[in-house]
């Protein structure tokens, strides 16, 4: 996988290019070759490259400014990990009951009116939906900030605006951009997953103890639609981080997506291949925390796994 | 061709056959918003391909630009009185209204070539992999996780930012990211298919491996494949708008419906709404129009109901 990235990024151009000033001669640019490594062959800076990453954690310096890469990229990611928690903890938060609903009354208008609703709500492109927001609520009403990210404060070494009332002005747009197409997707998986365990027996046995609605719904039902609602909502996690990359640059916030962008644009490799490196890595240790959850929620799993 | 082949390639009676189209046909009437769907998705096609002949104004023609009339609010008369802008005019004096048919245009067929490359792809490959099983299968099989679990956009912006610009250069990189979609159902669909008798019958019949494949198990694997066609031809050209959105799709020369909006984001905070509006709800009519179509087909191919 690595070595995919790393030869495919080799022949996207050559950076000295973007490097050097244009009046610098052949000699000069021959001198920044050398100094990156960039003179020896493709495999030996592969070589020295996975060296570097595996022994050292050392992912190269950025091009541009010479700061390590990986350290640009943490530094980034603060914004974007507030911005894909609070959009996938809204998702949620909406999605969830709106999909009990649409499950329970399959057949009524609000039930109907929630599945178009969320067929809308997955196929438009993120980046329109964003756009709308801020045509509506930045430039006609002027509620909200177009883009940026408001002040943000000191929480131990990480900077959150989560907790002022101008951060919050300046999140909530493209927290709502994520979280339309998020939602949309939560509320399917989660009707889908109340259609089947209506008529299970333990749901009719409830009832028929005389349990409060509430109850049956919020604890008999809600344990058992766990299961596929945390799958989803874990992977589409590590979808958000991605996604984000649109997201960030329509509302240029300053997060690691935008600085992908960038570097793609400026042709930093070594920042590149670190964000993608990045990726893989957290999307697999999000697979085995949603793995984790699942033979927590669900003792079946466990006693199957050891059987 | 002997009689016993024919019977098993004609899939049963012709009269048979027929009823079930008509089954088909009705059931997809059934859905106001699905029929809803293919009208304006008919509609979108021929505004699309009598582009030159309905548009007031070809975009691409400088000549029949004048700089004056440049971003006329909707409504309003060109400046020699002889045309009428009814969705305004752009920073360069074009016609929003020729522009949009002209970029639905390219947005129809970046999304229908590139989806039915990589449905010829994809499919090939998943039936390939379900007929043979062992090695091939595991291989085809990893390349297809591998690639799914990594978010679309993200490989196609690398993959782009390899390539370059270009229309052709955007279709392949959408094949790229979609084949391994098509593989993965064509794979799921064609193992139930080969052990069912009527392959059995053929494979006495000692017919060659390519005639089983595409003449009698292909054709039953259609349904599910088609689902994913219509839902990729949406995905498609809403992730094609957003990587011209985000200036790594389509040349400045060829503006497709994202590239339009791109153009007035620009314009946008000033309050010249309409040159990236427009275009935005052409967009948004052409992804939800066929997501609607795929969603009710869904509903009708897929017994099994999944999200």
């Amino acid at each position: 996988m690595s070595a995919l990235v790393f030869a495919a990024l080799y022949m996207i151009g050559d950076p000295v290019l973007m490097l050097a000033s244009p009046e610098a001669g052949d000699a000069e640019r021959e001198l920044i070759r050398q100094s990156f490594g960039l003179d020896l062959p493709l495999w030996r800076q592969y070589l020295i490259f996975l060296n570097k990453v595996f022994v050292h954690l050392d992912f190269g310096k950025s091009f541009l400014t010479g700061e390590p890469a990986i350290g640009l990229i943490l530094d980034r990611m603060p914004a974007t990990l507030e911005l894909a928690t609070a959009a996938m903890l809204f998702a949620v938060l909406i999605g969830v009951p709106l999909g009990i609903y649409a499950g329970l009354k399959p057949e009524s208008f609000g039930a109907r009116s929630v599945m178009t609703g969320s067929v809308l709500g997955f196929s438009l492109p993120n980046f329109w939906v964003g756009l709308m927001l801020i045509m509506v609520f930045a430039v006609f009403l002027h509620w909200m900030p177009a883009g940026g990210r408001g002040p943000v404060q000191a929480f131990g070494p990480i900077q959150l605006s989560i907790f002022s009332w101008a951060g919050w002005r300046s999140l909530i747009l493209p927290v709502a951009t994520i979280a339309v197409a998020k939602c949309a997707l939560i509320v399917r998986v989660t009707r889908a997953a109340t259609r089947e365990c209506l008529p299970q027996d333990y749901i009719k046995f409830a009832r028929a103890r005389g349990l409060s609605e509430a109850r049956v719904l919020g604890v008999h039902l809600l344990k058992n639609i766990l299961i596929p609602i945390v799958t989803v909502a874990g992977l589409e996690y590590g979808q958000v981080f991605a996604f984000a990359v649109v997201t960030e640059s329509v509302f240029s916030w300053p997060g690691m997506g935008k600085l992908l962008i960038d570097s793609i644009i400026t042709l930093d490799r070594p920042v590149v291949v670190a964000y993608l490196i990045l990726t893989v890595v957290f999307l697999s240790l999000l697979n085995l925390v949603v793995d984790v959850i699942y033979t927590i929620l669900d003792p079946r799993v466990q006693s199957k796994a050891r059987a | 061709m002997t009689a016993a082949e024919n019977i098993l390639e004609s899939g049963g009676q012709p009269a048979m056959r027929e009823s079930m189209l008509r089954l088909f046909a009705e059931q997809f009437l059934a859905s106001k918003l699905a029929v809803l769907g293919m009208i304006l998705l008919a509609l979108c096609l021929c505004l699309a391909i009598f582009a030159p002949w309905i548009a007031p104004q070809n975009p691409f023609d400088i000549g029949t630009l004048n700089i004056m009339d440049s971003k006329l609010p909707p409504g309003s008369v060109s400046g020699d009185g002889a045309m009428m802008h009814w969705l305004g005019t752009d920073g360069q004096a074009r016609d929003v209204f020729s522009a949009i048919l002209y970029g639905l245009r390219i947005s129809l067929i970046v999304g229908l070539v590139s989806v039915s490359a990589a449905f010829a792809i994809g499919a090939t490959a998943g039936l390939i992999s379900a007929y043979f099983g062992g090695r091939t299968e595991a291989l085809l099989m990893r390349i297809v996780d591998i690639q799914l679990s990594f978010p679309a956009i993200l490989v196609a912006l690398v993959l782009l930012s390899v390539l370059g610009k270009g229309v052709d250069k955007v279709i392949y990189a959408l094949v790229a990211v979609q084949w391994a979609y098509f593989a993965r159902a064509a794979r799921g669909a064609a193992i139930v298919e080969r052990n069912k008798e009527y392959v059995q019958a053929a494979r006495c019949m000692s017919l060659s491996w390519q005639r089983i494949l595409w003449r009698h198990i292909f054709p039953n694997c259609i349904p599910p494949l088609m689902v994913i066609a219509t839902i990729d031809l949406a995905h498609a050209i809403a992730l094609e708008a957003t990587l011209s959105f985000l200036g790594v799709g389509v040349p400045v020369t060829e503006p497709s419906l994202g590239m339009l909006i791109s153009n007035g984001f620009e314009y946008m905070m000033s309050g010249t709404y309409w040159i990236a509006f427009f275009p935005g709800i052409a967009l948004a009519l052409v992804v939800v129009a066929i997501n609607l179509v795929g969603d009710h087909l869904r509903d009708i191919l897929n017994p099994r109901n999944e999200i």
